[in-house]
Protein backbone atom coordinates (compact mmCIF):
# COMPACT_ATOMS: atom_id res chain seq x y z
CA UNK A 1 0.00 0.00 0.00
CA UNK A 2 1.46 3.76 -0.84
CA UNK A 3 1.73 5.77 2.09
CA UNK A 4 -0.48 8.88 1.97
CA UNK A 5 1.61 12.38 1.30
CA UNK A 6 1.03 15.11 2.89
CA UNK A 7 -1.66 16.65 1.57
CA UNK A 8 -3.53 13.39 2.84
CA UNK A 9 -3.09 13.55 5.92
CA UNK A 10 -5.01 15.14 8.96
CA UNK A 11 -2.86 17.97 10.48
CA UNK A 12 -0.85 18.09 13.46
CA UNK A 13 -0.66 14.58 13.34
CA UNK A 14 -4.16 14.41 15.03
CA UNK A 15 -5.03 10.25 14.92
CA UNK A 16 -8.99 11.24 14.52
CA UNK A 17 -10.29 8.28 15.79
CA UNK A 18 -10.44 5.99 18.69
CA UNK A 19 -8.77 1.88 19.24
CA UNK A 20 -5.88 2.73 16.76
CA UNK A 21 -3.03 0.85 19.11
CA UNK A 22 -4.59 -2.15 18.21
CA UNK A 23 -3.21 -1.43 15.01
CA UNK A 24 0.65 -1.04 16.03
CA UNK A 25 2.61 -3.75 17.01
CA UNK A 26 4.82 -2.53 19.30
CA UNK A 27 6.05 -5.90 20.31
CA UNK A 28 9.25 -5.71 18.62
CA UNK A 29 10.53 -3.37 20.94
CA UNK A 30 11.18 -6.37 23.39
CA UNK A 31 14.35 -8.05 24.26
CA UNK A 32 13.14 -10.74 26.95
CA UNK A 33 10.39 -12.96 26.15
CA UNK A 34 8.04 -14.29 28.65
CA UNK A 35 7.05 -18.34 27.62
CA UNK A 36 4.02 -19.41 29.59
CA UNK A 37 3.85 -23.05 31.20
CA UNK A 38 -0.06 -24.56 31.00
CA UNK A 39 1.48 -27.21 33.12
CA UNK A 40 2.77 -25.13 35.92
CA UNK A 41 -0.18 -22.54 35.82
CA UNK A 42 -2.53 -22.37 38.81
CA UNK A 43 -4.43 -19.70 37.18
CA UNK A 44 -4.29 -17.00 40.27
CA UNK A 45 -3.94 -14.30 37.50
CA UNK A 46 -1.64 -12.17 39.38
CA UNK A 47 0.25 -11.72 35.80
CA UNK A 48 -2.67 -10.98 34.60
CA UNK A 49 -3.31 -8.05 37.06
CA UNK A 50 0.22 -6.61 37.11
CA UNK A 51 1.25 -6.82 33.34
CA UNK A 52 1.52 -3.28 32.61
CA UNK A 53 0.36 -3.86 28.92
CA UNK A 54 -2.97 -5.82 28.87
CA UNK A 55 -0.85 -8.35 27.04
CA UNK A 56 -1.80 -11.69 29.36
CA UNK A 57 -4.38 -13.39 27.13
CA UNK A 58 -7.26 -14.65 29.42
CA UNK A 59 -10.28 -16.77 28.48
CA UNK A 60 -12.66 -18.06 30.79
CA UNK A 61 -11.04 -17.43 33.98
CA UNK A 62 -7.61 -19.15 32.53
CA UNK A 63 -4.24 -17.67 31.00
CA UNK A 64 -4.42 -19.44 27.43
CA UNK A 65 -0.72 -17.34 26.29
CA UNK A 66 0.95 -13.88 25.64
CA UNK A 67 0.05 -11.28 23.12
CA UNK A 68 3.63 -10.98 21.66
CA UNK A 69 2.42 -8.22 19.98
CA UNK A 70 2.07 -5.97 22.56
CA UNK A 71 4.29 -7.19 25.08
CA UNK A 72 7.48 -5.23 26.02
CA UNK A 73 9.18 -8.10 27.78
CA UNK A 74 9.09 -6.26 31.11
CA UNK A 75 9.54 -9.51 33.40
CA UNK A 76 6.63 -8.25 35.85
CA UNK A 77 4.63 -11.56 35.19
CA UNK A 78 7.30 -13.72 35.95
CA UNK A 79 8.75 -11.63 38.99
CA UNK A 80 4.29 -11.80 40.44
CA UNK A 81 4.24 -15.79 39.68
CA UNK A 82 4.08 -17.25 42.68
CA UNK A 83 4.28 -20.94 41.45
CA UNK A 84 7.77 -22.80 42.12
CA UNK A 85 9.40 -23.05 39.67
CA UNK A 86 7.70 -20.19 37.85
CA UNK A 87 4.64 -20.83 35.73
CA UNK A 88 6.41 -18.29 33.35
CA UNK A 89 9.50 -17.84 32.79
CA UNK A 90 11.80 -15.02 31.14
CA UNK A 91 13.92 -15.85 28.08
CA UNK A 92 16.71 -13.82 26.06
CA UNK A 93 15.29 -12.61 22.98
CA UNK A 94 18.24 -13.75 20.84
CA UNK A 95 18.27 -16.77 22.31
CA UNK A 96 15.36 -17.38 19.32
CA UNK A 97 17.03 -16.33 16.56
CA UNK A 98 14.93 -13.79 14.29
CA UNK A 99 11.93 -16.00 14.60
CA UNK A 100 8.62 -14.04 15.27
CA UNK A 101 6.89 -15.51 18.68
CA UNK A 102 4.09 -16.68 16.10
CA UNK A 103 6.33 -19.08 14.19
CA UNK A 104 7.41 -20.92 16.52
CA UNK B 1 -19.87 35.69 27.13
CA UNK B 2 -19.41 39.31 26.58
CA UNK B 3 -22.05 40.80 23.77
CA UNK B 4 -22.24 44.06 24.75
CA UNK B 5 -19.76 46.61 26.61
CA UNK B 6 -19.63 46.21 29.89
CA UNK B 7 -16.27 49.13 30.00
CA UNK B 8 -17.60 52.28 28.38
CA UNK B 9 -15.64 51.82 25.34
CA UNK B 10 -13.69 55.64 24.45
CA UNK B 11 -12.91 57.30 21.02
CA UNK B 12 -9.62 57.88 22.26
CA UNK B 13 -7.86 56.92 25.14
CA UNK B 14 -4.48 56.99 26.65
CA UNK B 15 -3.20 53.51 27.32
CA UNK B 16 0.00 51.76 27.75
CA UNK B 17 1.23 48.92 25.52
CA UNK B 18 0.10 46.97 28.38
CA UNK B 19 -3.07 48.30 29.18
CA UNK B 20 -4.47 48.10 25.44
CA UNK B 21 -2.98 44.52 24.73
CA UNK B 22 -5.02 43.35 28.27
CA UNK B 23 -8.15 45.73 26.87
CA UNK B 24 -7.72 43.62 23.73
CA UNK B 25 -7.63 40.05 25.76
CA UNK B 26 -10.57 41.57 27.76
CA UNK B 27 -12.45 41.93 24.54
CA UNK B 28 -11.82 39.04 22.99
CA UNK B 29 -12.72 36.65 26.06
CA UNK B 30 -10.66 33.97 25.65
CA UNK B 31 -11.83 30.28 27.15
CA UNK B 32 -8.20 29.98 28.76
CA UNK B 33 -5.12 31.62 29.94
CA UNK B 34 -2.61 30.23 31.25
CA UNK B 35 0.60 32.57 31.88
CA UNK B 36 3.64 33.45 34.58
CA UNK B 37 4.26 36.79 35.12
CA UNK B 38 7.98 38.06 33.63
CA UNK B 39 9.05 41.72 33.29
CA UNK B 40 7.86 43.89 31.10
CA UNK B 41 4.92 41.62 30.33
CA UNK B 42 3.61 40.88 33.67
CA UNK B 43 1.43 43.99 33.26
CA UNK B 44 -0.82 42.43 30.89
CA UNK B 45 -1.82 39.67 32.65
CA UNK B 46 -1.94 41.39 36.25
CA UNK B 47 -4.52 43.85 34.44
CA UNK B 48 -6.30 40.90 32.62
CA UNK B 49 -6.91 38.55 36.02
CA UNK B 50 -8.17 42.17 37.76
CA UNK B 51 -10.78 41.99 34.51
CA UNK B 52 -11.60 38.06 35.56
CA UNK B 53 -11.64 39.36 38.99
CA UNK B 54 -14.49 41.90 38.48
CA UNK B 55 -16.24 39.41 36.36
CA UNK B 56 -15.67 41.28 32.93
CA UNK B 57 -14.45 38.07 31.13
CA UNK B 58 -15.62 34.46 31.38
CA UNK B 59 -12.11 33.04 31.30
CA UNK B 60 -10.69 29.99 32.90
CA UNK B 61 -7.33 31.60 34.23
CA UNK B 62 -4.52 29.23 34.92
CA UNK B 63 -2.20 30.25 37.43
CA UNK B 64 1.20 27.93 36.73
CA UNK B 65 4.97 27.24 38.28
CA UNK B 66 6.42 28.71 35.02
CA UNK B 67 6.61 29.29 31.44
CA UNK B 68 7.28 26.27 29.96
CA UNK B 69 4.05 25.15 32.12
CA UNK B 70 2.36 28.20 30.53
CA UNK B 71 2.45 26.93 27.41
CA UNK B 72 1.97 23.14 28.28
CA UNK B 73 -1.29 24.27 29.74
CA UNK B 74 -2.30 26.41 26.92
CA UNK B 75 -1.42 23.38 24.11
CA UNK B 76 -3.79 21.20 26.33
CA UNK B 77 -6.59 23.61 26.28
CA UNK B 78 -6.24 24.71 22.84
CA UNK B 79 -6.42 20.72 22.20
CA UNK B 80 -9.78 20.56 23.73
CA UNK B 81 -10.74 23.51 21.17
CA UNK B 82 -10.48 26.34 23.53
CA UNK B 83 -9.49 29.85 22.38
CA UNK B 84 -6.45 30.34 24.35
CA UNK B 85 -3.99 33.27 25.33
CA UNK B 86 -0.87 33.91 26.88
CA UNK B 87 1.71 36.59 27.67
CA UNK B 88 5.44 36.73 27.85
CA UNK B 89 9.26 38.46 27.34
CA UNK B 90 12.53 37.28 27.48
CA UNK B 91 13.58 34.41 29.51
CA UNK B 92 10.12 33.66 29.46
CA UNK B 93 10.02 33.21 26.10
CA UNK B 94 13.34 31.26 26.00
CA UNK B 95 11.87 28.32 28.85
CA UNK B 96 9.07 28.20 26.65
CA UNK B 97 10.95 27.65 23.61
CA UNK B 98 10.83 23.21 23.52
CA UNK B 99 7.04 24.06 24.13
CA UNK B 100 6.61 26.64 21.16
CA UNK B 101 7.40 23.69 18.98
CA UNK B 102 5.04 21.33 19.91
CA UNK B 103 1.94 24.27 20.14
CA UNK B 104 2.57 24.91 16.34
CA UNK B 105 3.24 20.96 15.38
CA UNK B 106 -0.08 20.08 17.11
CA UNK B 107 -1.53 23.40 15.39
CA UNK B 108 -2.65 24.77 17.98
CA UNK B 109 -3.67 28.17 17.36
CA UNK B 110 -2.40 29.60 20.51
CA UNK B 111 -2.02 33.75 20.70
CA UNK B 112 0.76 34.95 22.85
CA UNK B 113 1.28 38.42 23.93
CA UNK B 114 5.14 39.04 23.47
CA UNK B 115 6.87 41.78 24.91
CA UNK B 116 10.46 42.21 23.75
CA UNK B 117 13.21 42.17 26.32
CA UNK B 118 16.71 41.21 25.71
CA UNK B 119 18.10 37.51 27.16
CA UNK B 120 20.40 37.05 29.58
CA UNK B 121 23.61 37.37 30.68
CA UNK B 122 24.66 39.91 31.56
CA UNK B 123 20.78 40.04 32.91
CA UNK B 124 18.94 42.90 31.26
CA UNK B 125 15.22 44.02 31.86
CA UNK B 126 14.96 46.30 28.64
CA UNK B 127 14.12 46.25 25.05
CA UNK B 128 15.89 44.18 22.14
CA UNK B 129 14.43 41.31 19.80
CA UNK B 130 16.63 38.70 20.92
CA UNK B 131 14.08 37.01 22.53
CA UNK B 132 11.66 36.33 19.55
CA UNK B 133 14.24 36.30 17.07
CA UNK B 134 15.72 32.87 19.23
CA UNK B 135 12.68 31.24 18.36
CA UNK B 136 11.90 32.37 15.04
CA UNK B 137 12.12 29.13 13.37
CA UNK B 138 9.55 27.76 16.11
CA UNK B 139 6.86 27.29 13.79
CA UNK B 140 5.13 30.49 15.37
CA UNK B 141 3.76 33.27 13.05
CA UNK B 142 5.05 36.62 14.41
CA UNK B 143 3.95 40.19 14.20
CA UNK B 144 5.70 42.83 14.99
CA UNK B 145 4.36 46.34 16.33
CA UNK B 146 5.22 50.10 16.28
CA UNK B 147 3.28 51.41 18.84
CA UNK B 148 0.68 50.52 21.72
CA UNK B 149 -2.32 51.10 18.89
CA UNK B 150 -0.64 48.34 16.90
CA UNK B 151 -0.22 46.02 19.55
CA UNK B 152 -3.64 46.25 20.40
CA UNK B 153 -5.12 45.95 16.15
CA UNK B 154 -1.94 43.06 16.01
CA UNK B 155 -3.90 40.78 19.09
CA UNK B 156 -7.06 40.99 17.95
CA UNK B 157 -6.28 40.33 14.00
CA UNK B 158 -4.24 37.61 15.15
CA UNK B 159 -6.92 35.47 16.80
CA UNK B 160 -8.54 35.63 13.29
CA UNK B 161 -5.32 34.45 11.50
CA UNK B 162 -3.98 31.95 13.99
CA UNK B 163 -7.34 30.11 13.81
CA UNK B 164 -8.27 30.56 9.90
CA UNK B 165 -8.85 27.35 8.84
CA UNK B 166 -5.77 27.33 6.24
CA UNK B 167 -3.58 28.19 9.12
CA UNK B 168 -3.87 26.72 12.37
CA UNK B 169 -0.97 28.26 13.57
CA UNK B 170 -0.19 29.85 17.20
CA UNK B 171 0.69 33.77 16.81
CA UNK B 172 3.43 35.76 18.54
CA UNK B 173 2.16 39.37 18.86
CA UNK B 174 5.66 41.12 19.63
CA UNK B 175 5.91 44.67 21.16
CA UNK B 176 9.13 46.29 22.79
CA UNK B 177 9.73 46.40 25.87
CA UNK B 178 9.54 49.33 28.05
CA UNK B 179 9.08 51.79 25.12
CA UNK B 180 6.03 50.31 24.20
CA UNK B 181 4.44 48.03 26.92
CA UNK B 182 4.86 50.65 29.65
CA UNK B 183 4.68 53.83 27.14
CA UNK B 184 2.08 55.90 27.69
CA UNK B 185 0.14 56.63 24.33
CA UNK B 186 -3.59 57.56 22.86
CA UNK B 187 -5.14 54.94 21.63
CA UNK B 188 -8.11 54.55 19.67
CA UNK B 189 -10.15 51.50 21.45
CA UNK B 190 -13.06 49.37 19.51
CA UNK B 191 -16.43 48.70 21.23
CA UNK B 192 -16.58 45.12 23.02
CA UNK B 193 -19.33 43.73 20.62
CA UNK B 194 -16.80 45.22 17.30
CA UNK B 195 -14.17 42.75 18.53
CA UNK B 196 -16.62 40.37 19.25
CA UNK B 197 -17.52 40.23 15.99
CA UNK B 198 -14.69 40.44 14.09
CA UNK B 199 -12.95 37.69 15.87
CA UNK B 200 -15.87 35.82 15.61
CA UNK B 201 -16.55 32.34 17.26
CA UNK B 202 -13.59 29.53 17.24
CA UNK B 203 -13.97 26.91 14.93
CA UNK B 204 -11.79 24.08 16.04
CA UNK B 205 -11.76 20.86 14.09
CA UNK B 206 -11.27 18.56 16.85
CA UNK B 207 -11.88 18.41 20.61
CA UNK B 208 -9.47 16.34 22.34
CA UNK B 209 -13.02 16.69 24.92
CA UNK B 210 -15.15 15.40 22.72
CA UNK B 211 -15.92 11.45 23.76
CA UNK B 212 -18.17 11.27 20.88
CA UNK B 213 -15.59 10.86 18.26
CA UNK B 214 -12.33 9.84 20.45
CA UNK B 215 -8.79 11.71 18.65
CA UNK B 216 -5.01 11.25 19.81
CA UNK B 217 -3.04 14.31 19.91
CA UNK B 218 0.81 14.23 19.75
CA UNK B 219 1.12 10.83 18.66
CA UNK B 220 4.50 9.49 18.11
CA UNK B 221 5.39 10.31 14.57
CA UNK B 222 8.85 8.56 13.41
CA UNK B 223 10.56 7.84 9.98
CA UNK B 224 7.07 7.10 8.06
CA UNK B 225 5.48 10.51 8.50
CA UNK B 226 7.38 13.31 10.61
CA UNK B 227 8.49 14.41 7.64
CA UNK B 228 5.10 14.92 5.89
CA UNK B 229 3.84 17.04 9.15
CA UNK B 230 6.43 18.85 9.17
CA UNK B 231 5.65 20.04 5.24
CA UNK B 232 2.15 20.94 6.19
CA UNK B 233 3.40 23.51 8.49
CA UNK B 234 5.15 24.92 5.75
CA UNK B 235 2.51 24.99 3.62
CA UNK B 236 0.12 26.62 6.47
CA UNK B 237 2.95 29.48 6.75
CA UNK B 238 2.48 29.93 3.26
CA UNK B 239 -1.31 30.17 2.78
CA UNK B 240 -0.59 32.45 6.45
CA UNK B 241 0.65 34.95 3.95
CA UNK B 242 -3.14 35.54 2.06
CA UNK B 243 -4.57 35.21 5.70
CA UNK B 244 -2.64 37.72 6.68
CA UNK B 245 -3.12 40.58 4.47
CA UNK B 246 -7.03 39.57 4.21
CA UNK B 247 -7.44 40.02 7.81
CA UNK B 248 -5.16 43.36 7.88
CA UNK B 249 -7.28 44.78 5.05
CA UNK B 250 -10.65 43.49 6.60
CA UNK B 251 -9.48 45.36 9.28
CA UNK B 252 -9.23 48.48 7.74
CA UNK B 253 -12.57 48.44 5.72
CA UNK B 254 -14.18 47.55 9.28
CA UNK B 255 -12.22 49.84 11.81
CA UNK B 256 -9.70 52.27 9.45
CA UNK B 257 -6.53 50.81 9.71
CA UNK B 258 -5.37 48.68 7.32
CA UNK B 259 -2.39 46.54 7.93
CA UNK B 260 -0.15 44.33 5.37
CA UNK B 261 3.06 42.83 5.59
CA UNK B 262 5.13 46.32 5.49
CA UNK B 263 4.30 49.60 6.20
CA UNK B 264 6.19 52.12 3.08
CA UNK B 265 7.04 55.53 4.72
CA UNK B 266 7.74 57.75 1.98
CA UNK B 267 8.88 54.88 0.10
CA UNK B 268 6.98 55.60 -3.47
CA UNK B 269 10.21 57.87 -5.04
CA UNK B 270 12.99 56.94 -2.59
CA UNK B 271 16.61 55.88 -3.45
CA UNK B 272 17.78 55.59 -0.21
CA UNK B 273 15.83 53.15 2.65
CA UNK B 274 16.20 51.58 5.72
CA UNK B 275 14.30 48.30 6.84
CA UNK B 276 13.09 48.03 10.25
CA UNK B 277 10.69 46.40 12.71
CA UNK B 278 9.01 47.85 16.31
CA UNK B 279 9.04 51.15 17.84
CA UNK B 280 12.07 52.05 15.79
CA UNK B 281 10.16 52.78 13.26
CA UNK B 282 8.58 55.49 14.31
CA UNK B 283 11.76 57.17 15.41
CA UNK B 284 13.26 56.58 11.54
CA UNK B 285 9.98 58.10 10.05
CA UNK B 286 11.64 61.51 11.77
CA UNK B 287 14.48 61.13 10.25
CA UNK B 288 13.24 60.22 6.66
CA UNK B 289 11.47 63.68 7.39
CA UNK B 290 14.53 65.65 8.11
CA UNK B 291 16.12 64.16 5.57
CA UNK B 292 13.34 64.76 2.61
CA UNK B 293 14.14 68.59 4.15
CA UNK B 294 17.46 68.47 3.39
CA UNK B 295 17.29 66.61 -0.19
CA UNK B 296 17.50 63.11 0.09
CA UNK B 297 14.90 60.76 -1.05
CA UNK B 298 14.74 58.77 1.93
CA UNK B 299 12.17 56.38 2.51
CA UNK B 300 11.37 53.98 5.58
CA UNK B 301 10.68 50.18 5.44
CA UNK B 302 8.44 48.70 8.17
CA UNK B 303 8.42 45.34 8.53
CA UNK B 304 5.28 44.02 10.43
CA UNK B 305 5.51 40.66 9.07
CA UNK B 306 8.87 38.43 10.17
CA UNK B 307 7.53 34.80 10.57
CA UNK B 308 5.98 34.04 7.47
CA UNK B 309 8.82 35.90 5.35
CA UNK B 310 7.20 38.42 2.69
CA UNK B 311 10.22 37.58 0.44
CA UNK B 312 7.98 38.62 -3.09
CA UNK B 313 6.66 41.55 -1.08
CA UNK B 314 10.23 42.81 0.14
CA UNK B 315 11.43 42.00 -3.17
CA UNK B 316 8.86 44.37 -5.34
CA UNK B 317 8.75 47.30 -1.87
CA UNK B 318 12.69 47.64 -2.48
CA UNK B 319 12.85 47.25 -6.05
CA UNK B 320 13.32 51.44 -6.81
CA UNK B 321 15.98 51.64 -3.86
CA UNK B 322 19.86 51.95 -4.82
CA UNK B 323 20.84 51.15 -1.09
CA UNK B 324 19.54 50.18 1.74
CA UNK B 325 19.61 49.44 5.63
CA UNK B 326 18.78 46.78 7.44
CA UNK B 327 18.32 47.61 11.12
CA UNK B 328 18.62 44.99 13.82
CA UNK B 329 17.74 44.88 17.45
CA UNK B 330 19.07 41.42 17.54
CA UNK B 331 22.87 39.88 17.25
CA UNK B 332 23.19 36.13 15.76
CA UNK B 333 26.35 36.41 17.17
CA UNK B 334 27.54 34.57 13.61
CA UNK B 335 29.37 37.66 12.71
CA UNK B 336 27.44 37.21 9.52
CA UNK B 337 24.70 39.71 10.43
CA UNK B 338 21.93 40.46 12.05
CA UNK B 339 18.39 38.07 11.56
CA UNK B 340 16.86 40.69 9.51
CA UNK B 341 19.54 41.39 7.55
CA UNK B 342 20.31 37.51 6.54
CA UNK B 343 16.40 37.04 5.91
CA UNK B 344 16.60 39.99 3.60
CA UNK B 345 19.94 39.17 1.68
CA UNK B 346 18.71 35.79 1.13
CA UNK B 347 15.35 37.20 -0.06
CA UNK B 348 16.93 39.62 -2.41
CA UNK B 349 20.27 37.30 -3.42
CA UNK B 350 18.23 35.81 -6.85
CA UNK B 351 16.96 39.70 -7.98
CA UNK B 352 19.24 40.84 -11.16
CA UNK B 353 18.85 44.37 -9.89
CA UNK B 354 18.62 44.70 -5.88
CA UNK B 355 19.88 47.44 -3.70
CA UNK B 356 23.16 47.39 -1.68
CA UNK B 357 22.24 46.61 1.68
CA UNK B 358 24.27 47.58 4.74
CA UNK B 359 23.38 46.45 7.97
CA UNK B 360 22.91 48.05 11.23
CA UNK B 361 23.17 45.71 14.86
CA UNK B 362 21.41 48.18 17.41
CA UNK B 363 19.79 49.28 20.56
CA UNK B 364 21.04 45.55 22.50
CA UNK B 365 19.48 46.17 26.49
CA UNK B 366 17.64 48.65 25.43
CA UNK B 367 20.03 51.14 24.32
CA UNK B 368 18.60 54.04 23.06
CA UNK B 369 18.20 54.65 19.14
CA UNK B 370 17.49 58.37 18.02
CA UNK B 371 16.34 60.51 14.98
CA UNK B 372 20.09 61.60 14.79
CA UNK B 373 21.35 57.55 14.90
CA UNK B 374 19.36 57.08 11.88
CA UNK B 375 20.28 60.49 10.04
CA UNK B 376 23.82 58.70 10.25
CA UNK B 377 22.27 55.70 8.61
CA UNK B 378 21.00 56.96 5.92
CA UNK B 379 23.96 59.26 5.29
CA UNK B 380 25.90 56.35 4.65
CA UNK B 381 23.96 55.06 2.02
CA UNK B 382 24.77 56.85 -1.09
CA UNK B 383 28.44 56.13 -0.21
CA UNK B 384 27.26 52.34 -0.35
CA UNK B 385 25.83 52.74 -3.49
CA UNK B 386 28.28 54.41 -5.34
CA UNK B 387 30.97 51.28 -4.58
CA UNK B 388 33.29 53.62 -2.06
CA UNK B 389 32.01 51.87 1.09
CA UNK B 390 32.15 47.69 1.68
CA UNK B 391 28.68 46.33 2.89
CA UNK B 392 29.47 44.84 6.48
CA UNK B 393 27.60 44.22 9.16
CA UNK B 394 28.25 46.74 11.71
CA UNK B 395 27.31 48.26 15.69
CA UNK B 396 25.31 51.54 15.90
CA UNK B 397 25.07 52.84 19.18
CA UNK B 398 27.57 51.12 21.03
CA UNK B 399 30.91 53.00 22.75
CA UNK B 400 33.94 51.58 20.45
Amino acid sequence: MKAPNWKEIPPGGVIAKGGTAFQYATGDWRNSRPIHDLELCINCLRCWVYCPDASIKVKDGKVVGIDYDHCKGCGICSKECPTNPKAIKMFNETDFGESHPSEF
Amino acid sequence: MITQDKLKAEDFVARTGNEAVAEAMRQINPDVVAAYPITPATEIVQIFSGFLADGLVDTEFITVESEHSAMSACIGASAAGARVMTATSSQGLSLMAEVLYIASGLRCPIVLAEVNRALSAPINIHCDHSDTMAVRDSGWIQIYAENAQEAYDNLIQAVRIAEDQEVKLPVMVCMDGFIISHGLEVVRLLKDVQVQRFVGPNKPAYSLLDVEYPITVGALDFTDFYFEHRRQIAEAMEKAKTVICKVGEEFGVEFGRSYGFFEGYKMEDAEYGVIAMGSTAGTAKVAVDELRKKGMRAGLLKLRVFRPFPVTELINATKGLKAMAVLDRADTLSTNGGPLFQEVCTALYAEDHRPKINNYIYGLGGRDITPFDLEKVYQELPKLAAGEEKAKPRYLGVRE
